[in-house]
C-alpha cells in the first residue's frame, strides 16, 4: 500500500466509524470490570498462588561482582545440606541447554547460568533446587565461588575508548551497533535555519517494578518428553518457541501455561531466564520446580531495565518559530547483553517528529555493551525516552525565541485536514485532530489562569511553575523496529498477528479462547465482553473468556506497545462475523426469514420489525449441536469460529531504508498541563492542579482508560522524579531494595483532572487506538519543564532526570 | 532449625493450632501452611505493605512478622471481607465500581488497609487523610487515584 492511496480510503472509515459510532449499544461504556471479583476476593492466582504436586523450589546463587572469572565452584556443602535435590552450575547449563534468544546483533551470547565468566552484578552463577525455598537459600550460602576478578566497564563512553576491557571478547569491542539514519536535507536545513538549539540530556535506566516478580514453574513428563512451563510471561505464544530452543527440545514438545501476572510494564514482555530456568530445572531432577525472583533478585536481574541513554540534540527553526529539522545522537547503555537489540530506538523513530511537521531527521546511534544488567522494555520502549528529548527541546526553543510555550506548539501541530500524514522516517500518523486537543487542554488545565497565579506567586517569592506538553502515542507495532536497523536482517517478521476464538456452547452462553497471555492489570476479559455484546447484544458479563496454552494457540503475540486493545478487537470482530452468519443461516431456516432481515438483539435474533418472531441464542446453539437434521442441509454442526486478526497497515522499509515504511501507524495524541510548587528549602514538590486530554481514538471503556493514563502519568512522575538504577564504580547496584529505589508513594502524586477526544482511526475495528503508554509519554517534560518554570529565577535548565529534591535544594541555594 | 513451637492462633475467624519452625514468617505461615494465597509478598522487606494483613484490626506487615510471633492474636486477611458465597463487600464492590485496581496485586493489602482506616475513622472523606492512611501500601498500576476515590464513596456512604 502506498501512502498515495490512504487519504480517499482514510475519509470513508472515518466518516463510517463516526456514523457507527453514534449506534454503538455495549463499546463506549464505563463497565465495571469483569476481572475483577477474583482479584477482590484475593484469588488472581498468581505465579506463586500455583502449586503442583511434589513440587520443589529453586534459589540461584548471583554474582557479587560485575565483571570476573569463574575459577573454581565448590557445591560440596551445599549439596550435602539435608533438603538440597540438586545443585547445577553454568557447567550443567553448557551440557544440556543452548543460549537464551536474543534479537541483537553480533556474537553477544547470554547464558542461562554464566559460563566462565559474569558479565553483571547480579548474574546468575549457580542454583539449587530444594524441597523448600528456605532451604534452597540456605543452600545458596553455602556454595563457595571462587572468582578473578576483572576490571568492569561501567560508563559507556569509557566502554567505547580503544583498549577498554571488553564485555564480550568474542566481539572484539563494547559498541555493539551504530547506524545513523538520515531522513530529507538534514545539513541543508540546519544551515539555512536562522536559529537552532542544542542540548546534551540525560535519561537514566529504571524500570516497569511490577508489585508481582518475574517467576515460572516447570514440570516434565519423561513419558512424552514435554516439558510444561507455568509462567507470567506475557508475549508466550509470540516465541515460545524460542524457549524451546534454549532448553533444546522440540517446540511443539513445550507447553507454556499462561498465568496472570501482577503487573508488567514490560518488565514480563517475553520473559526468557525465569521460565528458562523452571524448564531446563524440572527437566534436570525430574520433578516440578517453582522459581520466583525475589524483589532484590528482580531489581539487580530482572530480564528488563529501561533505557539508559545520553542524547546529543540539535533543533533547527525560522524566527517564527517554525521547526525545520532535528538531529540526533544516542549513545545508549545497553548493558551486558542485548536481548531486544536495537528495538527501543526503531520504536522511538516510529514518532521522532512527534506531533509536529518537522521535515528533516537525522538519528546516530551507538548501542554500548557495559557491564550491567541487560535492558528490555518499559512502557513506552523507548518512544518516552525520546519524546522526553523533543519536548525539552521545543521548551529550549520557545526561550530562545522568548515565546509562550504552548504558541510556538501550537505553530508547528500537524494539522487535522494533513491527515493521514507520512512523517519522514515513512511512518504515517493514521487520523488526528491535535488543535482540538489542543483546546481542550488549554480550557480544562486552565492555563491562562496558572499563567497569572504563577506570576502572581512569583512576584510574593513562591516558586510556581507551570509545565505544558504534547505527545503522540504511537500503538500496535509491526515488528519492523526490530529489523530494519540491519541491511541484510536473519529474518524480518512483519506478522504481528493476534487470535481469538469464539464459541457459543449448546446452552448459549459465549466462550472467547484468547491466544497469548495478556493478563497483567489491563482489561482484556472486559474488552472481548464489551466487543462480544456490541456484535450479539448480550450481557457483557454473561461472556466467558479463557486463555489457550502454547500448544493450543492459534498465532498471538500479546500485549505490548498499545496494540492489544486494537489488535483483540479485530480477532473477536473477526469470529464474531462468522458466527453470527451461521447462526443467520439456522435462524433465517427455522424463522422462514431471509438473512437479512434478521437482527441481534438481546440475547437473540429476531425479524427486523416483528420481535415476536425470535430465537434466542441458546434455542439456535442447541440445534446447532444437537439436532443436526434441523439445520440448514449445508450447514454443519457446532457454532465456533477462530479468527487471526493481522496488523492492518504495514509496508516494507525501503532497500536504502531513506524510508523506513509504515510500522506503527494508530497514533493516538495527548497534552498534559502540570502545576507545581516547590519548597526550595526541602526540595518538597506538590501539585497545585494537573489535568490531561488524550485522543486515543473510539473509547472502548473511559473508565478503564482513564485508569491506563492516570497509572502511566504515575510511573512518569516516577522517572522523572525518583527512580534510578544506581550503580557503583564497580558496577554493584546500589539501591536494591525499596527503601532505596522509591515508587511514588499514594502522598507523591497528583488528582489528575482528565478529558477525552475522539478520533476514530480508519483503519482499526472501531476506530479503536491503542492507549496504554501515553501517560508515561508526558509525565517526564512536564515535570521536567514545570520545576523548571518554577526554578526560572535561578536560571535552572533541566537536562538530566531523575529531579531529585536535594537538587531542587542545591539549585536553589547555590544561585 | 528443626525444633518447633506450637503456635495458637485464630485467622479469619476460626481457630488454628499449628507447629511452626521459629523462622517461618507469617506471611509463609498464612500462604503456604493456612493457604490464604490473597496475603501477597512483592519485597520482603517492610516497604510496599503488600503483604498487610490485620492484626488485632491493625494493619501489618505479615513479612516482617514471624509466625510465633502471631501466637495468641485474632487475624484477618482478604478472605475474610467477601461473604459466603462470594459476595463482595461494600469497599471491594466500591473498588469494582471506581476501577481502583488493576494487576490486582496490593489490592488485598489496600483493602485491609481501608478497612482499618474507614473503621477507625468513620465517615472521613478527607482526601489527604486516606491518602495517608494508605501511603504505606503501593501500587504500581493505578496512581491511586481511584483508589482514593473508592474510599471516599464508602466512607460517604455512597
Amino acid at each position: 500500500m502506498s501512502i498515495e492511496q490512504l487519504p480517499a480510503a482514510a475519509r470513508i472509515a472515518t466518516e463510517t466509524a463516526l456514523e457507527e459510532a453514534g449506534k454503538r449499544r455495549w463499546l463506549g461504556k464505563s463497565l465495571n470490570r469483569v476481572e475483577d471479583p477474583r482479584f477482590l476476593r484475593g484469588e488472581g492466582r498468581y505465579i506463586d498462588d500455583i502449586s503442583l504436586p511434589g513440587m520443589a523450589h529453586a534459589a540461584i546463587v548471583r554474582s557479587p561482582h560485575a565483571h570476573a572469572r569463574i575459577v573454581s565452584i565448590d557445591t560440596s556443602k551445599a549439596e550435602a545440606l539435608p533438603g538440597v535435590i540438586r545443585v547445577v552450575t553454568g557447567a550443567d547449563v553448557q551440557e544440556h541447554a543452548a543460549p537464551l534468544p536474543s534479537f541483537g546483533a553480533g556474537p553477544i551470547v547470554q547464558d542461562l547460568i554464566a559460563i566462565e565468566k559474569v558479565r553483571h552484578f547480579g548474574e546468575a552463577v549457580a542454583a539449587v533446587v530444594a524441597e523448600n525455598r528456605y532451604v534452597a537459600e540456605d543452600a545458596c550460602d553455602l556454595i563457595e565461588v571462587e572468582y578473578e576478578l576483572l576490571p568492569p566497564v561501567i560508563d559507556p563512553f569509557d566502554a567505547r575508548a580503544e583498549g577498554a576491557p571488553l564485555v564480550h571478547e568474542a566481539l572484539g569491542t563494547n559498541v555493539a551497533y551504530e547506524r545513523t539514519f538520515t531522513f530529507g536535507e538534514v545539513d541543508e536545513a540546519f544551515e539555512e535555519a536562522p536559529r537552532k538549539v542544542q542540548s546534551k540530556l540525560r535519561w537514566p535506566r529504571s524500570t516497569g517494578m511490577p508489585m508481582d516478580t518475574n517467576g515460572a514453574i516447570g514440570d516434565y513428563d519423561p513419558g512424552t518428553g514435554e516439558v510444561t512451563i507455568y509462567a507470567n510471561s506475557m508475549n508466550f505464544t509470540y516465541f515460545h518457541w524460542l524457549l524451546a530452543g534454549s532448553l533444546q527440545i522440540p517446540a511443539g514438545k513445550l507447553k507454556v501455561v499462561p498465568v496472570a501476572a501482577g503487573g508488567s510494564f514490560g518488565s514480563k514482555f517475553f520473559m526468557h531466564k525465569v521460565p528458562v530456568f523452571a524448564g531446563f530445572l524440572a527437566k534436570l531432577v525430574g520433578k516440578p520446580v517453582k522459581y520466583v525472583e525475589d524483589r532484590v533478585t528482580h531489581i539487580v536481574s530482572n530480564d528488563h531495565a529501561g533505557s539508559d541513554r545520553w542524547y546529543d540534540a540539535e533543533l533547527a527553526f525560522d524566527d517564527d518559530g517554525t521547526f525545520r529539522a532535528l538531529r540526533i545522537d544516542c549513545v545508549d547503555d545497553y548493558g551486558a547483553y542485548l536481548q531486544f537489540g536495537t528495538g527501543t530506538h526503531g520504536n522511538g523513530l516510529s514518532q521522532i517528529v512527534g506531533p509536529y511537521r518537522i521535515q528533516h531527521v537525522q538519528y546516530a546511534l551507538h548501542a554500548v555493551l557495559t557491564n550491567k544488567n541487560q535492558q528490555g522494555a518499559y512502557r513506552g520502549f523507548g518512544a518516552e525516552v525520546s519524546n522526553w528529548m523533543l519536548e525539552r527541546l521545543v521548551d529550549m526553543a520557545a526561550r530562545e525565541l522568548d515565546m509562550d510555550r504552548v504558541e510556538i506548539r501550537r505553530r508547528n501541530l500537524i494539522a487535522a485536514d494533513q491527515f493521514p500524514y507520512r512523517t519522514p522516517t515513512g511512518n504515517i500518523y493514521d487520523s488526528g485532530n491535535y488543535q482540538g486537543v489542543l483546546e481542550k487542554i488549554l480550557e480544562l488545565g486552565e492555563y491562562e489562569k496558572w499563567v497569572a497565579e504563577r506570576d502572581k506567586a512569583r512576584a510574593e517569592g513562591r516558586h510556581v511553575g507551570i509545565g505544558v506538553v504534547a505527545s503522540n502515542e504511537r500503538s500496535v507495532f509491526s515488528s519492523t523496529e526490530f529489523w530494519f536497523w540491519f541491511d541484510q536482517p536473519e529474518f524480518t517478521p512483519t506478522a504481528s498477528p493476534e487470535s481469538a476464538s469464539l464459541q457459543i456452547d449448546p446452552t448459549g452462553q459465549i466462550v472467547v479462547t484468547l491466544h497469548s497471555q495478556c493478563l497483567w492489570g489491563n482489561s482484556p476479559e472486559t474488552v472481548v465482553s464489551q466487543v462480544v455484546a456490541e456484535e450479539f447484544d448480550v450481557d457483557p458479563a454473561s461472556v466467558v473468556v479463557t486463555y489457550a496454552d502454547s500448544q493450543h494457540a492459534l498465532p498471538g503475540t500479546g500485549p505490548g506497545g498499545s496494540r492489544f486493545t486494537v489488535m483483540v478487537s479485530g480477532a473477536v470482530a473477526g469470529a464474531a462475523a462468522e458466527v453470527k452468519e451461521k447462526i443467520k443461516r439456522i435462524a433465517s431456516h427455522k424463522l422462514e426469514a431471509s438473512g437479512e432481515d434478521l437482527e441481534f438483539r438481546e440475547g437473540g435474533v429476531n425479524v427486523v420489525g416483528s420481535p415476536e418472531r425470535k430465537l434466542s441464542l441458546a434455542e439456535i446453539a442447541l440445534a446447532a449441536y444437537m439436532f443436526r437434521l434441523d439445520l440448514p442441509p449445508d450447514v454443519d454442526s457446532g457454532l465456533a469460529a477462530q479468527s487471526t486478526y493481522d496488523h492492518p497497515l504495514t509496508t516494507v522499509p525501503s532497500d536504502d531504508r531513506s524510508d523506513l515504511g509504515i510500522f506503527y501507524p494508530f497514533v493516538g495524541h495527548a497534552w498534559h498541563i502540570g502545576v507545581v510548587e516547590l519548597d526550595v528549602e526541602t526540595g518538597k514538590l506538590e501539585f497545585l492542579h494537573y489535568a490531561a486530554v488524550h485522543d486515543a481514538g473510539t473509547v472502548v471503556n473511559p473508565k478503564t482508560l482513564n485508569g491506563q493514563i492516570i497509572g502511566g502519568t504515575i510511573q512518569g512522575l516516577g522517572t522523572a522524579l525518583y527512580e534510578e538504577y544506581l550503580y557503583d564504580d564497580e558496577g554493584r547496584v546500589r539501591n536494591q531494595v525499596f527503601d532505596t529505589y522509591h515508587l511514588p508513594s499514594s502522598m507523591d502524586v497528583p488528582t489528575m483532572t482528565i478529558e477525552h477526544q475522539e478520533t476514530p482511526s480508519p483503519y482499526t475495528p472501531y476506530g479503536i487506538k491503542g492507549a496504554g503508554e501515553g501517560g508515561r509519554m508526558l509525565t517526564p517534560a512536564v515535570l521536567s519543564a514545570a520545576i523548571e518554570d518554577a526554578l526560572e529565577p535561578y536560571g535552572v535548565r533541566i537536562t538530566t532526570l531523575p529531579i531529585s529534591a536535594e537538587q531542587i535544594v542545591e539549585w536553589a541555594a547555590s544561585r | 532449625m528443626t525444633a518447633t513451637l506450637t503456635l495458637r492462633v485464630e485467622v479469619n475467624g476460626r481457630a488454628y493450632e499449628r507447629e511452626v519452625e521459629p523462622r517461618l514468617t507469617l506471611a509463609d505461615f498464612l500462604r503456604e501452611d493456612l493457604g490464604l494465597k490473597g496475603v501477597h509478598l512483592a519485597c520482603e522487606h517492610g516497604f510496599c505493605g503488600s503483604c498487610n494483613v490485620l492484626v488485632d484490626g491493625e494493619a501489618v506487615r505479615s513479612c516482617l512478622m514471624f509466625a510465633i510471633q502471631a501466637h495468641g492474636r485474632s487475624l484477618l486477611t482478604v478472605e475474610s471481607l467477601a461473604g459466603p458465597g462470594g459476595e463482595l463487600n461494600e469497599l471491594q464492590q466500591a473498588f469494582m465500581e471506581h476501577h481502583a485496581l488493576q494487576c490486582g496485586f496490593c489490592t488485598p493489602a489496600m483493602l485491609l488497609t481501608a478497612e482499618e482506616f474507614l473503621r477507625v475513622h468513620p465517615g472521613e472523606t478527607d482526601e489527604r487523610a486516606i491518602r495517608e492512611a494508605i501511603s504505606g501500601v503501593t501500587c504500581r498500576c493505578t496512581g491511586y487515584q481511584q483508589i482514593v476515590e473508592a474510599i471516599q464513596s464508602v466512607a460517604a456512604g455512597e
